[in-house]
């Protein structure tokens, strides 16, 4: 078998190609932080919550309702994104105006209540969702075993992401998006609802966490905590990719997954810290981030 | 001509409204001490301890966020970082008196807080925010990793042993007499630093950062500074509590408390004095009492419920409210 610095290929393919996979999610739940950041000055500390209830409400609905796979995908992040429309509504719209802190504090707040609630429910094993029939098995590349299920994960997960990429960096409505953050009132003299606009990106950001909540739910263990400390990891992530930009947050989360899993292959103990020590290594020598504006 | 008797005249005034305030306080605190003093013989000590542990905890974390303006998600790092070095110390060299313990967990933590300020001093706002709470995250994996914290279970029968080696610390009243000490000492230093020169710069960066800048301070210098001595601070409430309760664990390093600290500031009263304290003692009378009742697994969501409330409707928190109100109807 082929060794590559003392590991056999299919053991660092197999360790990449996991990587690859956390570093898809890692991508879309950063790009839900940068869109919801960068357009409403908000650091949503729910995003993990988020991102949970998008599993959770996969599961549930199959196991109360029989609603498959498909349909999950498009009705949890539904559902999730218009809970965030509501909180964004009776909450986060009252502290508009204030210290950018007090957001993320609200959001930590909403958390918290979100996932001891669940907890109180379903406590903190795991539930079991069972793999769609239709990703079953996989197909064998020659020097590693790719699962059906994990490409679908990769490919969706891109997709998504460079379908948010266009329509806010070049499309009409994410032009509003964009002036509409600028300068509001202008918009608005303009007759654009922006506390609609604002509303709805809120909604769409936790939609995106919802919609990574669901590719996650067959592959990995759903309770009520798998956001939490996910959600450090991708906050890390999002400062190493720095704050300004949503190509550069797609960027980074997939090259932090696999930083991690190459790091799981070759030196295990570190692999949960490293893309903490690349974080140090990035304010050290590029504070703003590798694709930061200076903030 | 005639306006120099009037504004000698206002400046006497002043002069005189300044003294009421401060005799005010000083009788408030005259109080308050009297209450601790008297305290442990009305309620158990540990819990005592347990509360002001918390509230210098409180104290150190609102001297970054309720002066200084830098909201800091990683504190929980220095108080692990304390109770772990000194529940170290003290478990494997017998003999070694109490307050050398305490004191190699407080500078532990200072060691590690100034290596978390330069990392993060540049950074602003949210920014700061999660680089702290990142870097804390860090620490907790080296915490789960290394041997001598004993992992997943944490460490346990850390000897509390003598003060000085000589005044028994296994007995709950002395015990509770030092960490009242401390806490004491620990708040008149930070009510000194928050009056004097230097936490009037703090102040002035936290209204307006770039006008300080103009104004010729090396913010960044003053800034570290303040991150150091709240990381200092927090560390020896760690190490304190580490030989209270004889255990140091994981909890302490999770970044839940992190967000527990800044609950506490934040009900109290941010960038008051008494308000961390105050805070502290809410918080932890809260968790207790819902863990005896029927609501003891409903604890975080109503702890959340608190934070979201806090920041909707009364962001100065209890003590600033009651100056608010103090202020507006007897002022």
């Amino acid at each position: 078998m082929s060794m590559i610095f003392g590991v056999p290929l299919a053991v660092l393919s197999g360790q990449l190609l996991i990587g690859i996979i956390n570093g898809a999610f890692y991508a879309l739940l950063s790009l839900g932080l940068a869109v919801i950041f960068g357009l409403l000055k908000i650091i949503n500390f729910a995003h993990g919550a988020m991102y949970m209830l998008g599993a959770m409400v996969t599961v549930l609905m199959f196991n109360a309702l029989g609603v498959n796979y498909w349909v999950a995908l498009f009705m949890a992040p539904l559902l999730v994104g218009a809970f965030g429309v509501v909180i964004e509504y009776f909450l986060l719209r009252r502290i508009a105006g204030q210290d950018h802190i007090y957001s993320l504090l609200l959001t930590f707040g909403v958390a918290l209540i979100i996932q001891g609630v669940l907890i109180n429910w379903f406590g903190v094993s795991g539930l079991r969702y069972a793999m769609p029939d239709m990703f079953k098995g996989g197909i064998n590349l020659g020097f590693m075993f790719m699962p059906y299920y994990r490409a679908w994960v990769i490919v969706a997960a891109l997709l998504v992401c460079f379908g948010t990429w266009f329509v806010i960096e070049k499309t009409k409505l994410g032009a509003y998006l964009r002036a509409g953050t600028e300068d509001s009132q202008l918009m608005q003299g303009f007759g654009i609802n922006v506390p609609l606009l604002i509303s709805l990106t809120y909604g769409f950001g936790v939609a995106l966490a919802a919609f990574a909540g669901v590719l996650a739910a067959p592959i990995y263990s759903v309770t009520p905590v798998m956001g939490s400390t996910t959600l450090i990891v991708v906050f890390a992530v999002v400062v190493i990719g720095g704050m300004g930009s949503i190509g550069g947050a797609i960027i980074t989360g997939i090259l932090m997954g696999v930083i991690e899993g190459l790091t799981k292959t070759f030196y295990p103990p570190a692999s949960s810290a490293v893309i903490f020590l690349v974080m140090v290594l990035v304010l050290m020598f590029r504070p703003s981030g590798l694709f930061g504006k200076e903030a | 001509m005639d306006q120099s008797p009037k504004i000698a005249d206002i400046h006497k005034s002043i002069v005189k409204e300044q003294a009421a305030q401060e005799r005010k306080r000083l009788m408030l605190n005259a109080g308050l001490l009297l209450l601790l003093l008297a305290a442990p013989f009305a309620i158990y000590p540990v819990f005592l301890m347990k509360i002001l542990c918390f509230a210098l905890f409180a104290v150190a974390f609102n001297l970054l966020f309720g002066f200084t303006g830098l909201l800091s998600f990683g504190h929980a790092a220095f108080l692990a970082a304390g109770g772990y070095t000194t529940g170290y110390l003290l478990s494997n060299y017998s003999g070694l008196s109490t307050e050398l313990g305490i004191i190699a967990g407080t500078l532990a933590a200072t060691f590690l807080g100034l290596g978390f300020a330069l990392l993060s001093i540049r950074r602003q706002g949210i920014y700061f925010a999660m680089v702290t709470l990142a870097l804390a995250q860090l620490v907790f994996f080296f915490f789960v990793q290394s041997e001598f914290t004993g992992g997943e279970d944490g460490m346990h029968g850390i000897p509390r042993g003598h003060l000085l080696g000589v005044i028994d610390l296994e007995n709950n009243l002395n015990m509770y007499y030092f960490v009242l000490a401390v806490f004491i000492g620990c708040y008149l230093l930070v009510q000194r630093i928050v009056s004097s020169p230097y936490g009037q710069v703090l102040k002035a960066i936290k209204q307006n950062e770039p006008r300080a800048v103009s104004l010729g301070y090396n913010v960044d210098r003053y800034k570290v500074l303040a991150f150091v001595i709240s990381a200092a601070l927090a560390g020896l409430a760690g190490s304190m509590k580490s030989v209270v309760f004889q255990l140091a664990s994981l909890n302490d390093a999770h970044w839940h408390m992190s967000g527990e600290v800044i609950l506490m500031t934040l009900v109290g009263g941010m960038g008051t004095l008494l308000g961390p304290v105050i805070g502290a003692t809410f918080v932890v009378n809260i968790e207790y009492h819902l863990s005896q009742g029927p609501l003891r697994d409903w604890v975080d969501p109503i702890l959340g419920g608190v934070f979201v409330i806090t920041v909707l409707a009364f962001r100065s928190g209890i003590v600033g409210e009651i100056q608010k109100f103090v202020r507006k109807n007897l002022g």
